[in-house]
């Protein structure tokens, strides 16, 4: 383990963006924490965590894929991918971290995305422990530790000093490049930071909410409850919560002529939109509970049966606070979990 | 504060669900906080008694569900002042049967924002009570931080446009007047931009929007059954935004659909994840028509027809309308 004292934060940070591009949380023009290009002396946001997710890296809302030309009967296809070039993530909190993991195990399982991939190889992660997790975080649930986060670096921070360690080779070579700005430390130096952050985990409003009663092989157990009905009653059908979200992952590719040329397009999707998945014969979802309901048994249920019981909801919160009508995966868990039969 | 409580709300719920003049009740269920209130549809007094909330974040306007209802009998639905306008606004537009709901007006002294107050009291806010002028900020790290009410009521609230019920079938407590409000001193503000300015202050905050809809389907003016942005056969259907060209298109395009009949309800500014400040180009089109027309506001009486969709021999020639505009048409 390193470490650097705090007034030296900035000197760490020019340190690593010498090493390569860094991006970093700072506070926006809403006053909400956005993942910005670091700048010499950039005050990084006091916020908890981003508005948006940190998935946006690997897997952004909009990219051209590949340009098509017809020219008589000939047509040519332009590759528009360029290689990516490195970047560093700093301050990536536990749970989106997980969302990674959620991730790769989707874009980099055969077929491999290799647009997503690209970008994933070119990406150094690191993260940084919650100090003061909020109200509507529930990671814990998913097992995941932000007293102890995954990442290719790890840090926390106390009252002086930040400390890092390296969990990867990636997080070791870029640790290595950092030597002259940092310090060797014991291990145990951040302890005291790990047991205040575990202290505060238990004592959260959601810390006694579990997953156990979700997972693979769950499908019967909750797909035909009446309580999806009521759940549902009161959803707008909006995208906030998949587009705040760190782990979801749908997506719809569209050619379009622009008249110069045929675009292949992809976009996020959202399976709470009335044409989503639409195909010859139409949508297998025609009304709104089964569109909500998709959504959570995917979290819950469908996406573990596929990924060894891993859920695919890390409990960042963030659909907790910005759903319109505050519906959100707590309030269903509650509500299925909560039953004896469940 | 609020004059009318909760303790009322649901006595006044029980007294129309016992008599039979209602037989399902629109409120708002309350969530793990004071502040995530979702709404809801109660079947009884007691379901009432579990989770029905009346506070400072019942922000949620009832109106638009109303078309979507198709339960038996009639439904009771809760109206705030300004709930009252989309109310009476849809009902003009024929999107539900007036004779399938029964109107309780109640009197609202302002919804608190709970964006503004976590911007004070930081995170890990984990309840909201009012004491009399003041919010008593329940916290995770800093204990109880006491706030000035008024300073933390959501932007529609501070500048509220009336505190009159436009429509009910049955009042509870005093109503109110309209206000003199000052909605529109944002907008003069915009207007007294540059065309550049103008045009660099919405290409900044549009530029954040994630095309999530929210502001869409929240909105009682947006209740086309199928939104042309949804729409894979209109063509124009887009899902997100691939350039800036597009991001001000949804906006704007929506808020020219919306003319003349929104009644400045402030619901797409609420539930924007990305605090955009949306209402303001709506207001901009309601201060317009008012300058053009002569003072309209939407809703405020059932079948008025909109200056936009009606003709009289003083209109303005459109030709004024873009010499006013000038160098910044």
């Amino acid at each position: 383990m390193r470490k650097c004292v705090l007034a030296d934060k900035n000197a760490l940070l020019a340190a690593m963006a010498a090493v390569s591009r860094l991006y970093v949380p700072v506070d926006g023009a809403d006053k909400q924490a956005v993942f910005s290009e670091w700048k010499d002396g950039a005050v990084l946001s006091g916020k908890l965590n981003t508005n948006r997710s940190a998935k946006d890296f690997f897997f952004p809302q909009t990219e051209n894929m590949m340009t098509f030309k017809m020219s008589g009967k000939k047509l040519e296809i332009f590759d528009t991918r360029r290689e990516h070039e490195d970047f560093i993530l700093f301050g990536v909190r536990a749970c989106d971290v997980r969302s990674f993991t959620v991730l790769d195990n989707v874009f980099l399982s055969e077929p491999v995305d290799t647009y997503y991939a690209n970008r994933r190889a070119h990406g150094t992660v690191v993260s940084l422990a919650c100090n003061k997790p909020a109200e509507t975080c529930f990671c814990r649930t998913f097992d995941i530790d932000a007293a102890d986060p995954e990442g290719d670096v790890v840090c926390w921070e106390d009252s002086e000093n930040i400390y890092l360690t390296a969990k990867t080779e990636k997080g070791e070579k870029l640790l290595a490049a950092l030597e002259n700005v940092t310090e060797a430390c014991g291990d145990d130096a951040a302890d005291g930071v790990k047991t205040l952050v575990n202290e505060r985990l238990g004592k959260l409003p959601l810390a006694e909410l579990k997953a156990d009663k979700f997972g693979g092989g769950k499908t019967d157990a909750f797909f035909n409850d009446p309580a999806w009905d009521s759940l549902s009653e009161a959803c707008i059908g909006c995208g906030t919560c998949t587009f705040v979200c760190s782990t979801c992952q749908c997506y719809d590719i569209k050619d379009f002529d622009t008249g110069h040329g045929i675009h292949r397009f992809r976009c996020w999707d959202s399976c709470m939109y009335s044409d989503f998945t639409m195909m010859a014969h139409g949508t297998n979802r025609p009304n709104h509970m089964q569109r909500f309901r998709q959504r959570f048994m995917h979290k819950l249920v469908y996406y573990p049966e596929n990924n060894n019981g891993l859920f695919s909801c890390v409990g960042c919160g963030r659909c907790l606070s910005r759903c319109p009508i505050s519906m959100n995966i707590v309030k269903v868990m509650k509500t299925l979990g909560g039953k004896e039969d469940a | 504060m609020q004059t009318v409580t909760k303790e009322m709300l649901i006595a006044k719920a029980a007294e129309l669900l016992d008599n039979g003049s209602v037989t399902r009740v629109f409120g708002w269920q309350k969530g793990e906080f004071d502040y995530d209130v979702t709404p809801a549809l109660f079947h009884s007094a007691a379901e009432m008694e579990k989770d029905f909330v009346w506070n400072d974040f019942c922000g949620a306007n009832f109106s638009k569900y109303l078309i979507k209802d198709k339960g038996e009998g009639k439904v009771l639905v809760f109206l705030k002042p300004c709930d009252t306008y989309s109310f009476n606004q849809l009902l003009t537009e024929h999107r539900f049967d007036r004779e399938k709901v029964y109107a309780v007006g109640i009197p609202c002294d302002g919804m608190a924002d709970i964006r503004l107050i976590k911007e004070e009291a930081g995170e890990g806010v984990t309840g909201v009570d009012t004491e009399g002028d003041e919010l008593v900020v329940h916290t995770l790290y800093d204990g109880d931080i006491r706030l000035n009410r008024g300073d933390f009521l959501a932007e529609r609230c501070k500048v509220c446009k009336s505190k009159k019920h436009v429509a009910y079938d049955e009042l509870m407590g005093d109503d109110g007047e309209i206000a003199d409000s000052a909605r529109f001193d944002e907008v003069a503000k915009l207007e007294a931009m540059s065309a550049d300015e103008r045009f660099a202050f919405w290409q900044n905050e549009l530029s954040r929007c994630i095309r999530c809809n929210a502001c869409r389907d929240v909105c009682p003016a947006c209740s086309c059954e199928k939104c042309v942005f949804g729409n894979p056969k209109s063509g124009v259907e887009n899902k997100a935004a691939s350039d800036s060209f597009e991001e001000k298109m949804f906006h704007i395009i929506r808020a020219f659909h919306v003319a003349g009949r929104c009644t400045d309800c402030g619901e797409c500014s609420r539930v924007c994840p990305q605090h955009i400040p949306l209402h303001l180009l709506n207001r901009k089109f309601i201060k317009d028509i008012d300058t053009f027309y002569g003072e309209y506001q939407a809703g405020a009486e059932v079948g008025s027809r909109a200056p936009l969709v009606d003709y009289t021999e003083g209109d303005i020639e459109p030709s004024k309308a873009v010499e006013r505009g000038g160098a910044n048409a």
